[in-house]
């Protein structure tokens, strides 16, 4: 058999388009970024021009792609964990209204934050949602339930949400594929209420998905990627959640844990198997990636009940990523001395590229700070948040995308006078729109800088929804046309640029600032695109 | 058979082009290979590692666990210090001796190498120098590709062979800097 080395997050882009979707929605947002991206250069997909550029949002995405769902067809929406936040009211909904054709919601996790403000853990979000979650082990099962979901979305009329982390995700390993299935015909819902979530429907449709949870978690115990394995020693049993199934059995090089083991790969937990182990054995070791889910379902409140051992117990760490040499740990397995990292050993953080724009924004806006105080400039999400860091240390917050502006105008509204906002091209149009109308509607005393690279930088440099309108959309909203301004962000217009901002910052009401110039990483990944296509 | 292999260097060096021509050979030799990559805030220079399991057997994990990789293999000298609790006793560490520094404080290493080549088998190469000898900066990689093979289970052969299906859609002339690269690479260890 035919294996092609995946990374996990393109198992599943390849498994979407073998299991016939029609269109794949979503924002980038690192570690889910490569699944869409996979899908915009398969062959296949382009051939059967599957739907597959960039949405604004998560939200958007998500609905767009319940959209597609409505019509017949199989969609997929992915996205990092917080995308699922923003995306969350359509989320939850869409578990009520159920789906037409398959949908699958893939969403990637980041235990360890690597590229994360938080590592909040999107199992939760699938319990809260009452759908099933699938969460693969290994970039195999990564292929084979995303291309299965799409079928159990079918059969149980629900979205299907598809959990991973960024160990998957950025890890690559042999996987073998199926043949690639047809996709739906177009056709309209049986039940042309079916999406219509007026109270009285909504109350009914809400009472089906009570109904079918029994039904889901025999599914989960039917399910082959939900395992029991027999093991003779009864003195522990052990839970094994995706992912963390390999750092228990990595320490079992044989593959032979003299423990029972039960795997879940497939939400609602598999009841059945957990009761058996439970009687079976005297203590109960709980392995999960994230929170403690399963472990926190397991515990008794009262602790009258077998002891359930894991990352709330404190035998495995209760933050962070987890590794083979944790769970040795939590199994009592003595591991030899290791070296150590040398004493005189720098750390090398992440920074702005040189001849990057961002810097030369943040040098200017730093010598109007000098001026006015620290502790005025909001932020949030993209390259440019590394700003915060020295040698520019300009920006003092970076809580989630668009809160830039809407806590700059908190704090104006607060009296807090002058305040800046510094937000990406991209961030902008994701969710930055809203609160820049929120000023307008006030006429807010806020300058709002727009660090306008004309990229997705910080995610690889995705092609922008911003470009070419900002200035349009600002204007359309109400800013005054005066108070619109644009420079570049070069060395050479410094003072320029200091002039600008200073100006703004006297008047008294919405200033929006663009400092636009292509991110130089970008320039030169289209130079390497034009000089492949030219060359093919 | 089994090697574990920790790459590390900065982002932007290019260790994937290492990674990816293991992972032709293994996958040429029917074995089972596992890398974990890290992937994200990589083009801004920062430091950057993946794990690189070989085995004929499934390998689970996708992270190496510590004291247990047998090379570490470093574009960059001082990268090459900062996973040292993952060599194993008896491991061997390969390094590139040119130094990326863009950071202030970039420590002086001749002491540290000298201690630490004690306590294990070190390679230093200037895989850079080595490159633009042959007439292709680029192919650094190659060079340290070559000067890790002899601690890597996989017959030399089988690693060319990952070169050509790596490189071949960029022509012949590539493929053959690159093999000379990484003979050249061999070579120096042997030495
Ligand atoms: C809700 C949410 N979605 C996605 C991300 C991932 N993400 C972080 S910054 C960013 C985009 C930044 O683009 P832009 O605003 O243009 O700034 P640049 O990086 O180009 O400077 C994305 C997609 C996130 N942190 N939160
Ligand atoms: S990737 Fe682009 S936006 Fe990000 S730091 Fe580099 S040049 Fe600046």
């Amino acid at each position: 058999m035919q294996r092609n080395l995946f990374l996990g997050v393109e198992a599943i882009g390849q498994a979407a388009i073998d299991a016939g979707i029609s269109g794949i929605y979503a924002y980038p947002g690192t570690p889910s970024t490569e699944i869409t991206e996979y899908i915009q250069n398969n062959k296949v997909a382009v051939e059967r021009d599957i739907h597959r550029e960039w949405s604004a949002n998560e939200k958007t995405a998500l609905e767009e792609a319940l959209g597609m769902s409505y019509a017949g067809k199989r969609s997929m929406a992915c996205m990092k964990h917080v995308g699922l936040n923003v995306a969350a009211d359509v989320f939850m909904n869409a578990a009520i209204t159920g789906i037409h054709g398959g949908l699958v919601i893939t969403v990637a996790d980041d235990p360890s934050q690597h590229s994360s403000q938080n590592e909040q853990d999107s199992r939760f979000y699938g319990k809260f949602a009452m759908i099933p979650v699938f969460e693969p082990s290994n970039q195999q099962e990564a292929y084979d339930m995303t291309r299965e979901a799409f079928e159990f979305s079918e059969k149980t009329k629900l979205p299907v949400m598809i959990r991973i982390t960024t160990r998957l995700a950025h890890s690559r390993a042999g996987v073998v594929q199926k043949e690639i299935l047809p996709e739906n015909e177009l056709k309209l819902p049986e039940n042309l209420m079916q999406f219509m979530l007026l109270p009285a429907y909504g109350r009914k449709y809400y009472q089906n998905l009570l109904d079918k949870q029994g039904w889901l978690t025999e599914l989960s115990e039917k399910s082959e990627f939900n395992t029991f394995t027999e093991g003779k020693d009864k003195g522990l049993g052990i839970v094994t959640c995706g992912i963390a199934h390999n750092y228990l059995m990595e320490n079992y090089p044989e593959g032979k844990c003299p423990y029972p083991v039960v795997k879940i790969s497939q939400y609602p937990v598999p009841e059945k198997w957990l009761k058996k182990l439970e009687n079976e054995c005297d203590e109960l070791l709980v392995i999960e990636e994230g929170y403690p889910l399963v472990e926190e379902l397991l515990k008794d409140y009262f602790e009258k009940g077998t002891k359930v051992c894991g990352r709330l117990s404190g035998v495995l760490p209760r933050r962070g990523e987890l590794n083979p040499d944790h769970v040795a740990k939590a199994l009592g397995k003595e591991k030899a001395e290791t070296f150590k990292v040398p004493d005189n050993l720098a750390n090398r953080p992440p920074s702005l590229c040189a001849g990057c724009g961002h810097q030369d924004t943040y040098f200017a806006l730093n010598e109007v700070i000098e001026e006015i105080g620290d502790g005025r400039v909001f932020s949030d999400i993209g390259c440019y948040t590394l700003g915060a860091l020295p040698p520019y240390n300009t920006i003092n917050t970076c809580v989630d995308m668009g809160a830039s502006i809407t806590m700059a105008k908190g704090a104006s509204d607060a009296g807090l006078k002058p305040v800046f906002a510094v937000i990406g091209d991209s961030t902008f149009t994701h969710s930055g729109i809203t609160g820049l109308l929120d000023c307008v509607v006030e006429n807010t005393n806020v300058n709002i800088i727009i660090v306008d690279n004309e990229a997705v930088a910080m995610t690889g440099g995705q092609d922008s929804s911003a470009k070419g309108k900002i200035e349009k959309i600002c204007e359309g909203i109400g800013v005054q046309p005066e108070h619109i301004r644009l420079f570049i962000p070069l060395k050479k217009n410094h003072d320029e640029i200091v002039e600008i901002i200073k100006e703004e910052m006297e008047y008294d009401g919405v200033s929006v600032i663009i400092g636009r110039r292509e991110c130089i990483q970008k320039i030169a990944r289209t130079k390497k695109i034009n000089k492949a296509k030219k060359q093919a | 058979m089994k090697t574990d292999i920790i790459l590390a260097g900065v982002g932007g060096q290019g260790i994937l082009s290492i990674a990816a021509t293991l992972g032709a050979a293994a996958l040429n030799e029917n074995y089972y290979l596992k890398q974990a990559e890290t992937h994200g805030m990589s083009q801004r220079g920062g430091a950057v590692v993946s794990h690189l399991r070989i085995s004929d057997k499934p390998i689970y994990s996708d992270l190496i666990p510590m004291g247990e990789a047998d090379i570490i293999l470093s574009v960059e000298p001082l990268e090459s210090l900062r996973y040292l609790p993952y060599l194993s006793q008896g491991g061997s560490l390969v390094t590139n001796t040119t130094e990326f520094k863009n950071i202030p404080n970039y420590p002086e290493l001749d002491k540290t190498f000298e201690e630490l080549r004690k306590k294990f088998k070190i390679v230093q190469i200037d895989a850079d120098k080595i490159a633009r000898d042959i007439g292709n900066p680029k192919a650094s990689n190659m060079v340290m590709l070559g000067a890790a093979s002899p601690f890597i289970n996989i017959h030399d052969e089988i690693i060319v062979e990952g070169i050509q299906t790596i490189f071949k859609q960029k022509g012949e002339n590539i493929v053959c800097l690159n093999t000379k690269a990484f003979e050249a690479g061999k070579k120096f260890t042997g030495q």
